[in-house]
């Protein structure tokens, strides 16, 4: 509980600079849109249109469609700028619609009262307009801050800290403190500012001046220390911080703390950790130099990335993957940390002993009545269609769901084939068995450390660092190190902790 | 079908039938009529059409210096948009509207307006605003400062009889309608306008308080000796207010002339029928006392 407090400045103040300067954003664009459209009635259908569209997109999707488009346009795809964006449009549709509507609720009397007494067009919306719709637009800007607080917490996979990543880290790895402490500090956190906007619009409908003074203030202060963070933030940016990127599970952020905490050690450089970026987020990331370091696979960069589909020797693809990131992205492999975490198919043992299966041909008589789990991204990815392909496999039905939740959904009956991770701890521990790719279909999954261009230039002394970790963790030591986060609870950090307190030890004593 | 041209104050009604020559459409630059007054308002051909339907059909009236003129009319007769076309909350169709000889139409709407004292036949105070914020919106617009505009908004609470202390820092919906009326007033009043615009200003109030604020509005006129449009359907209020009354009809212009032309000679039956109605409420009144003697 107390590790997960000490973390809560540092999200809660990244949670504020999102959603504060989405709202400011928003709130700015959605009020002079919304006076525009009702001066101009063709406006409407096109820009409550536009609006409505983009809230109807799911919040994940549109977060994550920024990367690309930012990317396409040659800036900060990844990070603070893609959640800001996606947050500041996902904020406009409420404050738009409710100034559209206040206006229009506006007693056509007074509004020629305002004409009669000689207020021009400006001084009329300025002076009567809105603030008779400003109750309605206050409540579009609370439904608003609500919702933005809300959808914030899904701006940690395009990599931008937030509360969200209790969220995600916690719901990998089973850690329910974690992900209650981010459920109630956003829950809190949108109260909180709900409830200013509300003390706000009630000070000023009751005309109290030393309230909404007070209320002002306040909110003056919390957009001030967001501003002065968010500089300090960019500042820090720039003084040689090393950032290290993890993916969406356990194994990546025990790894990334590993990495962070051997640069710390050995280079004494400031080293972070950006978690929970979505698989090709980081990928893209480490090219746009917006993290330093990251570990994936092999397979994952010679299928996904390079779109490759036949599937040479182990040494093969390391070495094409190695010659294509460095040439291709001035990207550089500092080194295989010495275990393969593979896709693999798994089932439960009993079962595979009732039908005598044992690789994953033997599958295809029995898969049309058996159901296959897979994580997110298996179905979509090149190595099913090769698995697919090559074994004539057709399954009863494919069902999607997170990869937490997969070994449970096997274990308990519930499917019967699933895309198992070959380092999961939890393939021991539900006893189940992975299926030999016999006919190889499936590439190797080396752990790769990549070190992003910047690194590769400035600081050969943290790639040095990271050189040392070559071949320091077998794949039963991280199948170990995984299973001690996913089922013991201990976090990701203390199981780096003590991983890299054992290498230690064992470097003096040799 | 409607009587001779009625001579009235500085105002010659010349014709008023569809088929009659027009009125003459020129602007006389300060016509001094018979009181020796200066005509302060005028209209020429003032016509709004709706569609096919001409809410105010070609209507010319003169207003002098210092005169109250009455619009008269029932309810659609074009009262309404007659007023809001010489303030230009309404544009005219046609015709022409001159201030003190000055085309209106040359003038920013908005700066017409601030010299224009208008009050709303829906009151239309500001909600969001105090009493004073009320009263002082025009002055305000004029860049007054805060101080002149704090003694104005006292001097004209105190004038439409109403206690500064306790009214200035009410809102709108704190105030009965009786008050509320003469805020407006007040608000009105602001700026010192030549011209005042009244549109039923006492339309929605009890008998009682119509009849104080119709003699507070009287003794205020004379102290400031106002020209004003004050319009209102209530035959009464009419003659007992007006120096003059202008008889409308479906947007037209029936006669114009003082309050005893009109009870003299009516220029057709709708006038006369209208003219009857206090005379006859008086008369059915008075058979009721006869009937049960106290
Ligand atoms: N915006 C408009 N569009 C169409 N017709 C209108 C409009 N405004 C007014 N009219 C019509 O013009 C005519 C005159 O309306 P006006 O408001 O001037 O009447 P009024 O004499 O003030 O009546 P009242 O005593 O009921 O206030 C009415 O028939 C009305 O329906
Ligand atoms: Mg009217």
């Amino acid at each position: 509980m107390s590790e997960q407090l000490a973390l809560l400045p540092g999200y809660l103040t990244a949670h504020l600079q999102l959603t504060l300067l989405a709202l400011l954003l928003g709130t700015a664009f959605s009020v002079p849109a919304g006076v525009m459209v009702t001066r101009m009635k063709w406006l409407d259908q096109p820009v409550l249109g536009t609006a409505s569209v983009i809230q109807t997109i799911p919040s994940l999707a549109l977060l994550a469609i920024m990367v690309p488009a930012l990317a396409a346009l040659g800036v900060q795809s990844i990070g603070f700028l893609p959640a800001f964006i996606g947050l500041t449009l996902y904020s406009v549709l409420p404050i738009l619609r409710n100034t559209v509507t206040g206006l229009a609720g506006v007693d056509p009397a007074l509004v020629e009262a305002a004409r009669g007494v000689g207020m021009t067009p400006m001084q009329r919306l300025r002076l009567v307009e809105l603030p008779l719709a400003m109750p309605v637009i206050l409540a579009g800007i609370r439904t608003s801050t609500v919702l933005t607080v809300g959808v914030a917490t899904l701006s940690t996979p395009v990599g931008a800290p937030s509360l969200g990543n209790y969220i995600f880290s916690g719901l990998q790895t089973r850690n329910l403190t974690a992900v209650l402490v981010g459920c109630v500090a956003a829950a809190v956190l949108a109260q909180v500012l709900d409830g200013l906007v509300r003390g706000l619009g009630a000070a000023i409908s009751r005309r109290r001046r030393g309230w909404a003074a007070v209320v002002l203030t306040t909110i003056g202060l919390l957009y001030g220390y967001t501003g002065v963070s968010l500089v300090q933030d960019l500042g820090a940016r720039d003084a040689g911080r090393i950032v290290i990127g993890a993916k969406t599970f356990t194994e990546q952020y025990i790894l990334s703390e590993i990495l962070a905490g051997q640069i710390a050690e050995t280079t004494g450089a400031a080293a972070e950790v950006a978690s929970s970026l979505g698989s090709t987020v980081a990928f893209d990331a480490l090219r746009a130099e917006e993290i330093d370091v990251y570990v994936d696979y092999s397979g994952t960069i010679w299928a996904t990335i390079m779109q490759r589909e036949s599937v040479p020797s182990r040494d093969a693809v390391l070495g094409e993957v190695t010659r294509f990131l460095r040439e291709e992205h001035g990207i550089a492999v500092a080194g295989a940390l010495g275990f393969e975490n593979a896709y693999a198919l798994a089932m439960r043992r009993q079962q595979a002993d009732e039908l005598g299966v044992q690789g994953i041909g033997d599958l295809t008589a029995y898969a049309r009545r058996l159901v296959i789990g897979g994580d997110y991204e298996f179905f979509g990815r090149p190595e099913w269609a090769a698995i697919r392909d090559t074994y004539g496999l057709s399954f009863a039905s494919e069902r999607t769901m997170d990869p937490s939740l997969m070994y449970q959904a096997v274990a308990s009956e519930q499917v019967d084939v699933i895309s198992a991770f070959s380092t999961d701890g939890r393939i021991a521990a539900f006893d189940l068995v992975v299926l030999d790719d016999e006919r190889g279909a499936i590439p190797p999954y080396d752990a790769l450390i990549l070190a992003g261009p910047r690194l590769v230039r400035e600081r050969p002394d943290v790639v040095a660092a990271l050189r040392q970790m070559i071949g320091t963790i077998d794949v039963d030591r991280m199948r170990r190190m995984n299973l001690a986060v996913d089922q013991d609870g201990t976090s990701p950090a203390a199981v780096a902790g003590s991983f890299l307190e054992e290498l230690r030890a064992a470097r003096r004593a040799q | 079908m409607i009587g001779p041209g009625v001579r009235a104050r500085g105002i010659r009604v010349s014709s008023i039938g569809a088929s009659a020559p027009r009125y003459r459409r020129r602007f006389a630059t300060l016509r001094i009529g018979c009181h020796g007054r200066a005509t302060l308002i005028e209209t020429v051909g003032l016509t709004k059409r709706y569609g096919e339907v001409a809410a105010v059909d070609d209507l010319s009236l003169r207003v002098d210096e210092g005169e109250l003129l009455v619009l008269l009319g029932g309810s659609g007769s074009g009262k309404t948009t007659t007023l809001k076309m010489v303030n230009r909350l309404i544009e005219p169709s046609a015709g022409r509207i001159a201030i003190d000889g000055q085309d209106t139409a040359t003038i920013e709407a908005h700066d017409l307006r601030r010299r224009i004292g208008y009050v709303f036949q829906r009151i239309g105070l500001f909600p969001h605003m105090t009493i004073a914020e009320n009263v002082a919106v025009t002055v305000t617009l004029l860049g007054w400062d805060p101080a002149r505009v704090r003694r104005r908004v006292d001097e004209l609470l105190e004038l439409v009889e109403l206690d500064p202390a306790i009214m200035r820092d009410r809102t709108p919906s704190e105030l009965s309608g009786g008050q509320q009326q003469r805020v407006g007033v007040a608000r009105a009043l602001a700026a010192s306008p030549r011209v005042m615009l009244l549109d039923e200003p006492f339309g929605a109030l009890d008998p009682l308080t119509r009849d104080r604020l119709q003699q507070s509005f009287l003794r205020i006129r004379r102290q400031l000796h106002l020209t004003a449009i004050f319009v209102t359907h209530d035959m009464v209020e009419a003659l007992l207010i007006g120096d003059r009354i202008a008889v409308l009809h479906e947007g037209r212009l029936v006669q114009i002339g003082t309050p005893r032309e009109l009870l003299r000679s009516p220029a057709d039956d709708y006038v006369r029928q209208l003219m009857d109605t206090p005379t006859r409420q008086a008369r059915l009144v008075e058979a009721l006392l006869e009937e049960r003697p106290a």
